[in-house]
């Protein structure tokens, strides 16, 4: 029997920002959730289980938070799942909760992800140290600055690219009113004037720190029908990991993530990314992750990516629109960060992404990865539902 | 729905302490064991899910050298839950009912001995108003063993009995932290005994699921999983009843387990007095062999001491020693959250 049709009918955020000292963490993740019943107009009662991810549970403090979360989402006397799979989290989540209805356990599922970075210290969290391994002393810049030098080597890029996106993606994040950042003086001067941090990552090309939670309910063909607005439909979705540190592994652009790809255009029919996706909401955590992920994806050839970027392909009004919503580097409470990038694909092809919309995208791309670029998750949606 | 049966699984002896072994040392023995049962290398595996906690290994993103252990390249499709990884398999279940995959391989693992776990367990519970107070696992379990003799339900020595049998059982376990005569011992935490209390310890498992014929390609006697479902209940005890268990009754009324008996009932209950509640939750008599293992008294590591249950009850399977069996899983204080699955030989009901 062929899997049941996967609709996205219902998405909430909150609006990201430093610290929401106005909410515990049961008050945030509940706001994305009611938020996306209404979307969906549906009720607590609608739904058949709850699948929620985070990044550490060291980043709040507290351990397996889904126990303490379960009154706050509805979830008592229903099945609770709870997805951690690094910095790809938010996407695995939403992937887990589609194959529930896939493959016919549930009907409609709500599926949830947030991080709310204000209650501890992320760099702490990530620098607990224990013997015998590599501690990430400089944090996540640290790691990711020497493959951004590399892909720059390799692709003769010149040092201007990171600038160039890091100013796009704070412009569309001003037509986002959720996303965190907002600055409405941003010029390309300032991005470049910005501090090096980890050379060549400057500080105006990294990503905040944010609170924030992302909810979507998923549901099968029927609950797609009474749906009051439009769904957004799952063509094709998929995971895959690769380890932290071989011999061979290539961090500029891992197998891990072009297999991802791979897998998921193959579901979805595509043989051509770069013509027959209409947008696509790609984890940038760092801006010299844009070039670098256009490759890994497909978008561009290997040393190409970054000539699209230059062209203004992937500017909102160019003719691959990259992180409309203003992306991970405008937004980025880690463990939703993931889950916001499949949910703005999904605004997207539904037509309901506001200022941000790009103008009949009929399908798009939600990327996101994890570790030290190990984990990676991905989901094409559609405006139609999947053939067959 | 497709048939999937746990076909292989593997655990570590049980241990006090392992300080001469990280996660990796201590779970790769048990991963090359499934594999090697089966015959089957890492990238034959279809999906690969584990369960852990970063809390019990004291850093962020634990899992993703646990990973490194896997051998995941070329690279593989995967996934982990911050859970027992009795719910890693459940999502590799699902992941095999999409028709995605036909084999799995699930893992967990956990090491009590760097820290207090009675400390560290604290740490899930109501992060604003009950965590900053620190009650433990101990106490919490005592208030609920308190509730249950209250009830008339149970008392000191029917408690006992609990514990005596448990450890007897497992004597015949060679991966059991504790076995032979246990005796009650002083209070830890009023009402409960030291022998009403789970072992702190370290430990891993793994199981390998596959669909179809490719169960019975790969093993003489599948462990059908004929249901699986898990229920969550509230967090707060106030608002529970801890005497009853009813994410444990619904979760297995959905599993199918009250359709016809089982021999066998594999049972996550750290706690003696916990082992009173789910016999009740589950309507189960003094004619199912309840934790022929020994049971989480015998051995705890926590993350995979609900994967074990689900191991043991299907290692009986294959050993031809059930039939029909029932597997249990819990997760959160007091019995908050239930999984319970049902196993099956080919020949149960033929």
């Amino acid at each position: 029997m062929p899997k049941e049709p996967v609709a996205v009918v219902g998405i909430g955020q909150t609006k990201h920002v430093s610290a929401r000292h106005d909410v515990s963490i049961a008050g945030l993740v509940r706001e994305a959730a009611v938020a996306a019943l209404a979307d969906a107009g549906l009720t607590w009662a609608d739904i058949d289980a709850v699948v929620i991810g985070k990044a550490p549970d060291f980043f709040e403090g507290v351990m397996m938070p889904e126990l303490y979360l379960a009154d706050a989402l509805g979830a008592v006397g229903k099945p609770m799942l709870r997805v951690h799979t690094a910095g790809s989290v938010g996407g695995s989540t939403a992937l887990i909760a589609a194959n529930l209805v896939a493959a016919r356990v549930h009907r409609t599922v709500l599926t949830l992800a947030f991080e709310k970075q204000s209650e501890s210290n992320a760099m702490w969290g990530l620098s607990l140290p224990i013997p015998f391994q590599q501690p990430l002393l400089a944090g996540a810049g640290g790691f990711f600055a020497p493959h951004v030098r590399a892909y720059m080597r390799r692709s003769g890029a010149p040092d201007t690219v990171g600038s160039l996106v890091a100013y796009k993606d704070r412009r569309n994040a001003l037509k986002n009113p959720y996303a965190h950042i907002h600055d409405p003086g941003i010029t390309l001067e300032k991005v470049q004037a910005a501090p090096m941090l980890w050379d060549p990552i400057r500080y105006s090309e990294t990503c905040p720190s944010s609170d924030g939670a992302c909810a979507m309910i998923l549901t099968d063909r029927g609950g797609a029908a009474r749906s009051p607005h439009p769904p957004a439909w799952v063509h094709g979705g998929a995971m895959r990991s690769e380890p932290t540190l071989f011999a061979g592994k290539d961090f500029v652009s891992p197998q891990a993530g072009k297999d991802c790809a791979a897998d998921v255009y193959r579901q979805a029919g595509i043989t051509d990314p770069r013509r027959e996706i209409d947008a696509a909401e790609i984890y940038v955590p760092f801006s010299w992750y844009e070039p670098m992920w256009l490759e890994n994806l497909g978008f561009a050839d290997e040393g190409e990516g970054w000539k699209l970027t230059e062209s203004g392909a992937t500017e909102l009004d160019g003719d691959l629109p990259v992180n409309p919503s203003g992306g991970v580097l405008s937004t980025n409470p880690i463990g939703a960060s993931g889950m916001i990038r499949f949910a703005e694909a999904a605004l997207q092809v539904r037509g309901r992404a506001g200022e941000h919309q790009v103008p009949g995208a009929a399908k798009a791309l939600g990327h996101a990865y994890g570790g030290g670029a190990q984990f990676f998750s991905m989901w094409l949606v559609g405006s139609q539902p999947p053939a067959g | 729905m497709r048939d999937v049966a746990i076909v292989a699984f593997a655990q570590t002896g049980h241990r006090r302490r392992t300080d001469e072994l990280s996660e990796v040392d201590m779970l790769m023995p048990v991963l090359h064991q499934v594999l090697g049962e089966t015959g089957l290398k890492a990238r034959d595996i279809g999906f690969t899910c584990s369960g852990s906690s970063d809390y019990l290994a004291g850093r962020a993103f634990s899992f993703t050298m646990a990973l490194d252990g896997v051998g995941a390249h070329p690279p593989i499709s995967e996934s982990h839950v911050e859970m027992d990884g009795a719910w890693a398999l459940y999502e590799a279940w699902v992941k095999l009912q999409t028709g995605e995959a036909d084999t799995a391989l699930v893992y967990a693992y956990g090491k009590s001995s760097p820290g207090e776990v009675r400390d560290v367990l604290t740490r899930q519970l109501d992060p604003y108003y009950v965590a900053p107070l620190w009650p433990d696992s101990v106490a919490l379990a005592a208030l609920q063993a308190q509730a249950l003799i209250d009830t008339g339900a149970a008392d000191e020595a029917a408690l006992a009995e609990v514990a005596a049998r448990s450890r007897t059982d497992a004597a015949a376990n060679p991966y059991a932290q504790l076995t032979g005569d246990v005796p009650a011992g002083d209070y830890l935490v009023r009402p409960l005994r030291t022998g009403d209390c789970p072992p702190v310890g370290d430990g891993a498992a793994a199981v390998v699921l596959a669909v179809g014929d490719t169960a019975r390609a790969l093993c003489a006697r599948p462990a059908w999983i004929r249901g699986i479902d898990h229920r969550i209940e509230a967090h707060g005890l106030g608002v529970r009843d801890l005497t009853d268990s009813p994410s444990t009754r619904l979760a297995a009324e959905r599993a199918g387990a009250f359709e016809r008996p089982v021999d066998t009932a594999e049972l996550h209950a750290p706690f003696t007095s916990q082992e009173v509640v789910l016999r009740t939750a589950l309507g189960l008599g003094d004619e199912v062999s309840v934790n022929p293992s020994g049971g989480a008294l015998a051995a705890n590591p926590v993350m995979a001491a609900g994967l074990v249950r689900l191991g043991e009850a299907a290692a009986r399977i294959h050993r031809g020693e059930s039939d029909r069996a029932l597997a249990h899983a819990t997760s959160g204080p007091c019995l908050q959250q239930n999984l319970v699955a049902v196993l099956e030989g080919e020949s149960a009901h033929a």
